[in-house]
């Protein structure tokens, strides 16, 4: 073997590790606030994962060990779970998962190889194919009048049967499908926003779900797990775009403080733009990556047909990133800075 | 000692392992009983030798002369006969062997007459060749020529000159303990080469994990009549490469494809000053090396080791112990595994690791890039790695060359800092290789085009020409026909003459043929005829037989 003989102790393994330990506050607060229905969607989701995983490395006759245990297939397989609804149907959940795993994944050629992040192709695959099942909601704890237990949430989730109450009364539209709605029905953002749906700079409960993401996502870059250029300039994208927006007219679009406190936004900020597979590695062509993203995602909120536009934006921009790449090489040492003469 | 600092981009902070070896005295390694120098032991043009087997040689006579000006002669290290001018495995990354002068001492260690250069009253030219013959490398660890360092060039002069005793490599403390010990023999060094470069700045780049060093060459700057600073640099990898060392103390950086003497700059280590030392005040050829002896030993030490001492002799006198699972040539960074013991410390030997699974665990299984850019991140060439990597598994070299293939210093940080666990440095090298060969191969070819093209043009010249002195003797012999009958009187048709023209040269062509038929086969014996015949014939079904193949490849 050549060299060199040492290694640092990072691993591919200890990376994903770190990436799944920075979304546990996220899922607490979920749980704290939405009800534990996220840990049955959390847990279908790794078991159908890792059985897509094996079965994909088993046909494509690698080994199962080193590629099992990297725990890339659980990193997709939460970042899918976390983006559905936390009482979606199990058949969802699993039809995302193994889009996620078996096309979006082991199709492109397994980790390392994919174009797009698994986790939005399953996402986007669900909701173009099954809008209405991908509304199914919990909405906050202090709005619902009967929260569901453990096992009554895994009984909505696999039989589809809601205790006690309708569908209606577990399950809320989400801030960002209020703020459409309204907005469809003519109504004014300050009107919309007086809804008890809406609480400080999002939504009740979500506001602090976001704000889970949002610590998660420091922890990951104090860690240098990732970068601040895709967090940061996705956040600004999302921000300049939003407030343009908001600046003229305040009545026909959000506020760019509550276009920012969507979980969806923080988790995409921090975990899904930052996936480096798909991702752009340059630090300029990171930047061109998160605000592209960004700026997509309040035009797809604003214009587009679906009432979020996270996953989309970041898989417009998966496909950007060989052209992003490639313009945005940045200067080697020794090489002479643009229009500047080499020092000498 | 305020001076400011700057900082180059990436870098790792690997284990520093030195005070296992840096806090033992220096010690000398005996005498072997055979001696093998490489004639290669440097960067350019390969020592010639100038002895023959059987002959005796003292120590400091040279043995292999430099050819060229790239180049530096070779030495005996100590006294004894020349058993063996021959190919012998040596430490190099190839594994292959090299042209080796074999010595078996004779334990009297007589020198040669040597005496010191009175530097300051000669030419300098005349010293670079005197430098050159005294065998001067970089000891470093790419072992330039110093000679062809210490010449300023066109510019006449190198403002800066900088002694890199950065030594960021982990375990090696081989110049550490040398600037401890004889600082004030490298500031000598220094004087020499401040005299050759015309310097006027003059500094010392230590790093900072390496505090008695310092102080040593603090206390030796302040004795000498020329001005020195002595600056601590911060510890990290590759922190003590020229590239980085130049960046760290100037903020300066070295253009792409050009030498650090094109921005006033020239980087020496401390190792190299104290040889050139020995050269000029004691006439002494670079005929030893400090190395340290390290990693999987019971005493790790630096020796002072003569050239050509088998590696074994060494592990040996520091203790070797079971559980040795291999031995590098440098650090862990950038070494490279010995092929085996046998081989000899040479002029680029700074230490001598040995590995177990204990020190260095086995690397483990590469998985698929995940494009992470750790790599970029740690890159002290600013390349990004990823990129490279993806290139060069896919063969695509000439984007690799144009992503900077080859502004790469393969100093491995970016193996070190995957946590996909990829070789990468060995890819780069697979590249380099594959577009030298290319390279190599296209050069060939295209000699090989030039030359037939110039055959097919002399063919053709030549065949005119022949057309041309043809045409111009049947004109003559025509216009020779014809006066002949015009003097007989009678005017012969144009018939006639084209007959005897062609009678003529029929016969012509009879009496040369006559003329140049070999003699010794005329008036065989008819044994001899027949064997004759015999060969003919086999001729003939060889030639058969070679023509076949190509005409079967030819059916459908």
């Amino acid at each position: 073997m050549p060299a060199p003989f040492i290694l640092d102790r990072s691993s591919v393994t200890q990376v994903m590790a770190w990436v799944l330990a920075a979304l546990l506050p996220g899922i607490a607060v979920s749980v704290w606030l939405f009800g534990p229905g996220i840990l049955v969607t959390l847990s279908l989701a790794i078991v159908t994962a890792l059985a897509a995983e094996a079965a994909m490395l088993k046909a494509r006759g690698y080994p199962a060990t080193p590629f099992l245990t990297d725990l890339s297939a659980i990193v997709t397989a939460w970042l899918l779970a976390l983006s559905l609804p936390t009482l979606a149907p199990w058949w969802l959940i699993v039809t995302g998962t193994l889009f996620a795993i078996v096309v979006a994944k082991h199709l492109y050629g397994g980790l390392g190889q994919n174009i797009f992040n698994p986790a939005m192709v399953g996402y986007a695959v669900l909701i173009v194919s099954f809008p209405v099942q991908m509304t199914q909601w919990a909405g906050p704890l202090s709005l619902t009048e009967t929260p569901l237990t453990l096992a009554q949430s895994a009984s909505v989730i696999f039989g589809g049967e809601f205790p006690k109450a309708t569908l209606d009364a577990v399950t809320m539209a989400t801030p960002l499908d209020a703020l459409r709605t309204g907005l469809l029905q003519q109504y004014t953002v300050d009107e919309i926003i007086t809804q008890p749906i809406f609480g400080h700079y999002g939504g009740v409960g979500f506001e602090w779900l976001a704000a889970a993401f949002l610590l998660g996502g420091l922890l990951l870059w104090a860690l240098r797990i990732i970068s601040w250029h895709v967090p940061l300039a996705f956040l600004a994208g999302i921000w300049l775009t939003a407030g343009f927006l908001h600046f003229f007219d305040p009545g026909r679009f959000g506020a760019p403080w509550f276009h920012l406190f969507a979980p969806s936004v923080m988790l995409g900020a921090f975990f899904i733009a930052t996936d480096p597979v798909s991702g752009a590695t340059t630090p300029r062509g990171k930047l061109i990556f998160g605000l592209g993203a960004g700026f997509l995602t309040i035009v797809i909120r604003t214009w587009g047909g679906y009432p979020d536009g996270v996953a989309f934006a970041i898989l417009l921009l998966n496909l950007c990133v060989p052209l992003i790449d490639q313009y945005t090489q940045p200067r080697v040492y020794g090489e002479a800075r643009k229009g500047k003469e080499p020092q000498a | 000692m305020s001076r400011e600092l700057f900082k180059f981009k990436g870098g790792v902070h690997p284990p520093e392992h030195k005070s296992e070896s840096s806090t033992h005295p220096i010690h000398a390694a005996p005498l072997p009983r055979k001696l093998v120098i490489p004639l290669r032991q440097h960067i350019g043009q390969v020592a010639k030798p100038v002895v023959n087997v059987g002959d005796r040689v003292l120590k400091g006579q040279m043995i292999g002369a430099a050819d060229g000006y790239i180049s530096a002669a070779v030495h005996a290290s100590s006294s004894g006969v020349v058993t063996a001018i021959d190919l012998q495995p040596v430490p190099h990354i190839s594994g292959l062997p090299d042209l080796c002068i074999s010595i078996e001492t004779d334990s009297r260690d007589e020198w040669i007459d040597h005496a010191p250069l009175d530097y300051q009253a000669m030419v300098p030219a005349d010293l670079r060749m005197q430098l050159r013959d005294l065998g001067l490398a970089g000891l470093g660890g790419a072992v330039f020529p110093s000679a062809a360092k210490l010449d300023p060039g066109a510019a006449h002069s190198c403002p800066t000159l900088i002694l890199n005793g950065g030594e960021c490599e982990p375990w090696i403390t081989c110049d550490d303990v040398l600037m401890r010990h004889h600082a004030d023999e490298i500031l000598q060094g220094v004087a020499v080469m401040r005299h050759l470069l015309g310097s006027t700045g003059i500094l010392v780049g230590i790093e900072d994990n390496k505090p008695e060093a310092i102080a040593a060459m603090q206390a030796a700057a302040q004795k000498v009549d020329f001005a020195v600073e002595v600056v601590a640099v911060p510890t990290i990898y590759p922190g003590g490469g020229a590239k980085q060392m130049i960046q760290t103390l100037t903020g300066k950086q070295v253009p792409s494809g050009k030498l650090s003497t094109d921005i006033g700059i020239q980087v020496f280590n401390v190792g190299t000053a104290h040889a050139l030392a020995r050269a000029v005040h004691h006439g002494e050829p670079l005929i030893s090396r400090l190395v340290t002896v390290t990693g999987h030993v019971l005493r790790r030490q630096n020796f002072v080791v003569l050239i050509g001492t088998p590696m074994h002799t060494l592990i040996t006198l520091a203790g070797d112990r079971d559980g040795t699972t291999g031995v590098l040539m440098g650090g862990p960074m950038m070494g490279v595994p010995m092929p085996n013991l046998e081989v000899p410390v040479v002029k680029a030997t700074n230490c001598i690791l040995v590995k177990s699974n204990e020190l260095f665990p086995p690397l483990p299984r590469a998985l698929p890039c995940i494009r992470c850019t750790r790599c970029a991140d740690a890159c002290p060439a600013e390349l990004q790695p990823q990129e490279l990597f993806r290139f060069a598994k896919a063969g695509d070299f000439g984007r690799a060359q144009e992503y900077h293939l080859f502004d790469c210093i393969e100093c491995g940080c970016c193996s070190y800092v995957c946590p996909s666990h990829i070789p990468l440095v060995d890819f780069y090298r697979y590249a380099k290789s594959e577009i030298w060969a290319r390279e190599k191969e296209k050069r060939a070819a295209d000699l090989a085009r030039e030359r037939h093209e110039f055959r097919q043009f002399r063919l053709e010249r030549e065949k005119k020409e022949k057309a041309e002195k043809l045409a111009a003797k049947a004109q003559a012999k025509r216009a020779e026909l014809a006066a002949e009958p015009a003097a007989a009187g009678s005017a012969p048709s144009d018939a006639d003459a084209k007959k005897a023209l062609i009678a003529a040269a029929l016969a012509r062509a009879q009496a040369k043929k006559a003329e140049t038929m070999p003699k010794n086969i005329d008036h065989l014996p008819p044994d001899k005829q027949r064997e004759i015949e015999e060969i003919e014939a086999r001729r003939a079904k060889i030639r058969e037989m070679a023509r076949q193949p190509l005409e079967s490849e030819e059916k459908p």
